[in-house]
């Protein structure tokens, strides 16, 4: 009977470094290690893993399983299912911890319905029940309604872990770890998908994930227009990003990428200015962590009042251009 | 056959729209309960899945089958999908399937569509409304032993092959895949088309199929809460108490103004 041990984070890279949700999956990793007193591992796979193993033990981990070979450039499930397949056969992780991404959303489940075991995705708090040892996973349901704990008492424990819910521990380079490359070995038959074609639609300026201060329009702004000029105003004159509610990127009002929400980005900047926003909580999913919220909305009912620090009750076109001119006076003098 | 054959998985959930003052948990029962002016609909995501398989059939022909898992389903909302344009309806609907997690759910799921046979296409949507699981479509295709491609919002289907358009972090990628195959939808894709009257008049004269675990293969060890690989130990809503201060003017105009001053005054901007 094969005994269950250890963390593995299947961690992703972004341009050649650790991708900041791999080290929030390092840091929660890492104390649910110490927990268990036992071994925290990274899985990086990429074309050429490079440096970023030494990002991995910098940020946490005991060892760094390294699997490079041209066809895990880009994430392609039947290729990564290969190489993790492999370690989970030779390494038996108790716990799989992914992020809650592309990759994530598209791995855990294949992953562990393959393995027969469970799965839990989009947690945001994980803790080991100090007793059973089982990971206690807790994950928003009902559209961020509530929230519900899951145990699962087939190893391996899958797990996907909500962007912006935990926190990296301090980066220590003088940390050691083992890195370990595996022997990858792709049998390409088995890829039954191709990529064709990778397009980013890159969106000019500071990303939403990143901006200290986002200006996000929902349903109420009408019409495609407003978050060229008025949001976008507000948002360059405060070094912030412009985003969206999901009805505006699924109207084709503004690109996918500026979708803020439980299916879209997930954010918690300092400053969060929703502007004709209902507050549906499937958007608030997406931006709870904001420290200061600010709601500008015609219905005093709207549910973003109830998260919101301040408000103004009104139409926004009565409203944002005094307001902006106000702010540029006061930020100006 | 001519066309593509594909079969829908559409769930029944309370309307996701709702207010959120509209759901509560029963802490004793574990369960969530909604008022009852909460209308029960097909969770959005497999509403969006169900148009991309009307899309298709539009385009190359074909049959759609829709398959809903539940107990006590609600004619009038799940014959929404015949309306449409939806062929047959099959609805695994038995109270031994109540209770059940993304396991149990897939797998019964995968065992009525071997019993429906043959399928060019499996769509779901990406995730269902109420448990937000995103697991079940992925689920369904690895017990099935076929290709899934997940968060589509464009197919094109030639020469028995499937070309996707799924979106990914930043933008998108096209990804080809032999048929069969199952592709989970996203709310992109656009919404469901309206009913015509005469789609109606046809639904309701239209009988579903009704299984029961027995009749595809399935102990009761297997389905409902016993078939479960996770375990809900607690519902519950978080207390957010935020109390939000309304700033208001002589005019709205002043009330923005005000607003500046206030953000200027707290520091936060």
């Amino acid at each position: 009977m094969v005994e269950y041990k250890g963390i593995l984070i299947c961690g992703e890279l972004a341009d050649g470094k650790l991708a900041s949700i791999t080290t929030e999956l390092l840091g929660c990793g890492r104390k649910l290690a110490n927990d268990l007193k036992e071994d925290l591992s990274c899985l990086l796979a990429s074309d050429v893993v490079g440096e970023a193993s030494k990002e991995a033990i910098a940020f946490g981990a005991d060892k760094v399983y390294t699997a490079e070979d041209s066809s895990l450039k880009q994430y392609q499930p039947d290729c990564y299912m290969q190489v993790l397949e492999q370690l989970i056969k030779e390494s038996s992780p108790r716990v799989i911890l992914i992020g809650q991404t592309f990759m994530g959303r598209d791995l855990a489940s294949r992953l562990a319905f393959r393995l027969e075991s469970g799965v839990v995705t989009d947690c945001l708090d994980l803790s080991i029940d100090p007793e059973t040892k089982l990971l206690l996973q807790t994950r928003p349901v009902y559209g961020g309604n509530a929230q519900a704990t899951f145990t699962c008492e087939i190893p391996p424990q899958v797990v996907t872990v909500r962007a912006k819910a935990m926190s990296p521990i301090e980066r220590d380079d003088s940390k050691k770890g083992e890195v370990i490359p595996i022997k990858v070995e792709i049998d390409m038959s088995k890829v039954r998908t191709k990529i064709i074609e990778t397009v980013q639609e890159e969106v000019t300026g500071i990303k939403l994930e990143d901006a200290p201060v986002i200006v996000c329009g929902g349903r109420g702004m009408g019409s495609p227009e407003p978050f060229n000029t008025i949001l976008k105003e507000l948002a360059d004159m405060l070094h912030g990003a412009v985003g969206a509610s999901r009805p505006p990127a699924d109207n084709g009002w503004v690109p996918e990428a500026l979708h803020i929400g439980l299916t879209g980005k997930i954010v918690a900047p300092d400053i969060y200015i929703a502007v004709a926003v209902s507050g549906a909580s499937q958007h608030m999913s997406g931006c709870s962590g904001s420290k200061n919220m600010i709601a500008i909305n015609k219905d005093p009912e709207a549910n973003i009042f109830k998260q919101a620090n301040f408000g103004v009750v009104g139409r926004y076109e009565d409203i944002l251009p005094a307001f902006i001119k106000k702010l540029k006076d006061l930020l100006a003098g | 056959m001519p066309g593509v054959n594909m079969i829908v998985c559409c769930k029944q959930v309370p309307d996701p729209e709702a207010p959120p003052s509209a759901f509560k948990v029963d802490t004793a029962a574990n369960k969530m309960v909604t008022t009852p002016d909460v209308k029960p609909v097909i969770s959005p995501y497999d509403e969006n899945a169900l148009e991309a398989a009307l899309r298709i059939k539009e385009k190359e022909g074909g049959k759609i089958t829709v398959l809903s898992l539940g107990d006590k389903l609600i004619r009038d909302v799940i014959k929404k999908s015949l309306a449409v344009g939806g062929d047959e309806l099959v609805l695994l609907e038995d109270e031994a399937f109540v209770g059940g997690d993304s396991w149990s759910t897939a797998y019964a799921l995968a065992m009525a569509i071997k019993k429906i046979g043959e399928y060019d296409i499996i769509f779901c949507g990406r995730q269902s409304s109420d448990w937000d699981a995103g697991q079940v479509g992925l689920g369904i295709a690895e017990i099935l032993g076929i290709p899934s491609i997940t968060v589509g919002r464009k197919i094109e289907v030639t020469n028995g092959k499937a070309k996707i358009e799924q979106v990914i972090a930043g933008g998108y990628q096209t990804v080809e895949v032999t048929l069969p195959t199952l592709i989970t939808i996203t709310s992109e894709l656009g919404d469901l088309r309206y009913a015509a009257l005469k789609g109606i008049m046809a639904a309701a004269k239209k009988q579903p199929t009704i299984w029961k675990p027995s009749d595809i293969g399935l102990e009761p060890s297997q389905v409902g809460i016993p078939g479960r690989h996770s375990k809900l130990v607690q519902l519950f809503q978080p207390v957010k108490e935020v109390k939000c201060e309304i700033i208001e003017g002589e005019s709205l105009a002043e009330a923005g103004e005000n607003l500046a001053v206030r953000l200027r005054e707290a520091k936060l901007l």
